[in-house]
């Protein structure tokens, strides 16, 4: 179906986002900041030719210098060229949680509202259990059960934040369930899965795409903690919480080791928490001026 | 009126409760209720009589629990009340179609107007996306929005309220039902627009074969539209009748007052100069009054009014009232 006064209804609405978005500096910040990751992430064999991982124990703990613009590791690694692969394995992982999160989050999220009831009863309370422990200590715990790895990185972390989804989304749904719209279309005999797919899931949305772009930022976070208690991605992947963690034991003789990868960290939540923080300003139409 | 034929939907017994934290709420209580073919049924009261919480209960909309719903909703030969979940479901819209009061939030702001429709024809009848969608265009043009090809293809946000109104019937009536409950239907629009749509309904009703239960407070309306008016009070039906007679000939005390409270333009009230009011407030659900009703808010009550539930007395064809004067 041709629908071009509707998209360009849609585009209206977009533009006007998109307006109050670039308005916000911070968020345009975080979103600028995002996308030099993305780059990086994408270009690294063109940034850093080579492998990240090839030690060169002759440049062990070397400071920062035009050769090594970040200094190198105690293995004689490239700082710079290991940030850049790690970025890789960083938003992979940031992309991976907010899977994991979303394709289980929100569906439960959806019925426990939509229904109530017993089968809103039952979702809650597992929620609750889930939420009973810090997001952390409860990834940290499946890492535990799971073992360490990219994959099982992802797989706890992703686990650990379903609950934040579910709550998120029911607690949305609960409102916009009683609108009339959602009545109506009951009225004229639509399905209960219709229901929930065409008429309350896009209007619950907005908040969900803040949640995603929040969570990409606690993801790499949690992602940098494992790593760093050398429970998440194993060497020698570049990963920074890990490259953080090893350089710990040269914090005095050789700072920038350990302090790149953190700033590598800092930079990228702090994109995803701006840009969420900007989106959330900019969807949300009781913002709107 | 076609006092021939089989009513096409009758209620007999109605009781809708809701079980709350306070106690139980009754907001029906014994309706008794029939809907001929190709007539328009006014179903009048003041807020919170139960006018639609009867629509809402034939279409079982109403979440149970807390909701329930008991006695007999017989319609194409059953009874609704029997029917499953699925079985329900193909009535709405399909046999029975329902507007709603409030048109600004009745279409999802996320969908374009053509897709509701074309989805509303979708659910009851096998129709290709592509054939849907002309139907959809289609019925726009039957409830005289201008452009429909356009209008198809806009949100809600674009339309104003007449304009969706009038979307909302075009949905409402897409798979051409027998029956449909307008609950407020203009209500929410000021005079001009009400004027447009009410004429709408009413062509729409001849050229569809269409019943509809009309449900108001507006006097004003019902006099224009409904030919057979149902007056409820706090759950209960208290009078029936054609719609002339009952301007004419109100039995009951409370059809007295509500057409005494209707401002006429060159008629002096009988009291004097002022409108007429029914003095008091309708009573809580809670809080029911014993014997009648509307005893405590009654210009003609009688020391039997507030021990005796009054029955119905039936006054002839389609003539009953609940009143111990009339009994």
């Amino acid at each position: 179906m041709t629908d071009r006064d509707g998209q360009r209804a849609y585009a209206g609405k977009f533009r006007k986002s998109w307006a109050k978005l670039k308005r916000n500096k911070a968020a345009l910040f975080g979103g600028a900041l995002l996308a030099v990751y993305l780059l990086t992430a994408l270009l690294a064999p063109a940034l850093f030719p080579g492998s990240p991982s090839a030690p060169n124990l002759m440049m062990s703990l070397e400071k920062p210098s035009w050769e090594h613009p970040l200094g190198t590791d105690e293995l004689g690694r490239t700082i710079l060229g290991r940030i850049i692969w790690g970025s890789r394995v960083s938003l992979l992982i940031a992309a991976g949680v907010v899977s994991v999160g979303l394709f289980l989050g929100v569906p439960f999220g959806l019925i426990s509202g939509y229904y109530g009831g017993r089968v809103d009863f039952g979702i809650q309370r597992i929620t609750d259990m889930m939420l009973a422990f810090p997001g952390f200590l409860l990834a940290l715990a499946l890492v535990a059960v799971l073992g360490v790895g990219l994959k099982n990185t992802v797989i706890s972390i992703g686990i650990s934040m379903i609950p934040i989804y579910i709550r998120l989304v029911r607690g949305c749904v609960l409102t916009v369930r009683e609108q009339v719209y959602v009545e109506a279309a009951r009225a004229v005999g639509t399905k209960d899965f219709r229901i929930i797919l065409r008429h309350i899931l896009p209007n619950v949305m907005v908040p969900i795409t803040v949640q995603t772009s929040l969570g990409m930022g606690t993801a790499i976070l949690f992602a940098a903690g494992l790593g760093f208690l050398g429970v998440g991605v194993q060497p020698p992947t570049p990963e920074w919480g890990a490259m953080l963690g090893s350089g710990r034991a040269y914090l005095f003789n050789a700072p920038h080791v350990a302090t790149f990868p953190g700033v590598a960290i800092f930079l990228a939540v702090l994109s995803f928490n701006l840009l969420g923080d900007g989106l959330r300003d900019a969807l949300d139409p009781r913002f709107r001026i | 009126m076609m006092e021939k034929d089989r009513p096409l939907l009758s209620i007999r017994g109605l009781q809708t409760r809701f079980h709350t934290l306070d106690g139980i709420v009754n907001a029906v209580e014994g309706v008794d209720l029939a809907v001929y073919r190709g007539e328009t049924l006014g179903l009048v009261g003041e807020s919170g009589c139960g006018k639609s919480v009867t629509a809402l209960s034939v279409l079982q909309l109403l979440a149970c629990p807390p909701a329930e719903i008991l006695g007999e909703i017989r319609f194409q030969g059953g009874n609704l009340l029997d029917l499953d979940r699925e079985g329900i479901r193909r009535i709405r819209g399909n046999a029975i179609s329902m507007i709603f009061q409030e048109p600004m939030t009745s279409l999802n702001p996320v969908l374009t107007i053509g897709e509701q429709i074309a989805e509303a024809v979708r659910l009851h009848q096998n129709l290709s996306k592509q054939e849907a969608w002309r139907w959809a265009e289609q019925m726009l043009q039957m409830v005289q929005i201008p452009s429909p090809r356009q209008r198809a293809k806009e949100y809600p946000h674009k339309l104003s309220g007449g304009m969706r109104q009038r979307a909302m019937i075009a949905m409402a009536l897409s798979c051409n039902p027998q029956l449909l409950f307008a609950d407020e239907p203009t209500t929410a629009l000021d005079v001009t627009i009400q004027a447009q749509i009410l004429n709408l309904m009413q062509r729409l009703k001849e050229e569809f074969h269409t019943s509809i239960v009309l449900i108001t407070h507006d006097l004003g309306v019902i006099a224009e539209m409904a030919s057979r008016v149902v007056v409820m009070y706090a759950g209960q039906v208290v009078e029936e009748a054609p719609v002339r007679e009952l301007f004419k000939d109100p039995r009951h005390p409370y059809t007295v007052g509500l057409l005494g409270s209707v401002p006429v333009i060159g008629r002096k009230s009988k009291m004097g100069r002022r409108l007429q009011e029914i003095p008091g407030m309708v009573p809580g659900p809670l809080e029911t009054p014993e014997g009648c009703r509307f005893h405590p808010r009654c210009p003609e009550v009688m020391d039997q009014c507030r021990r005796e539930s009054p029955g119905e007395t039936v006054l002839g064809e389609h003539r009953r009232v609940r009143c111990l004067l009339a009994s």
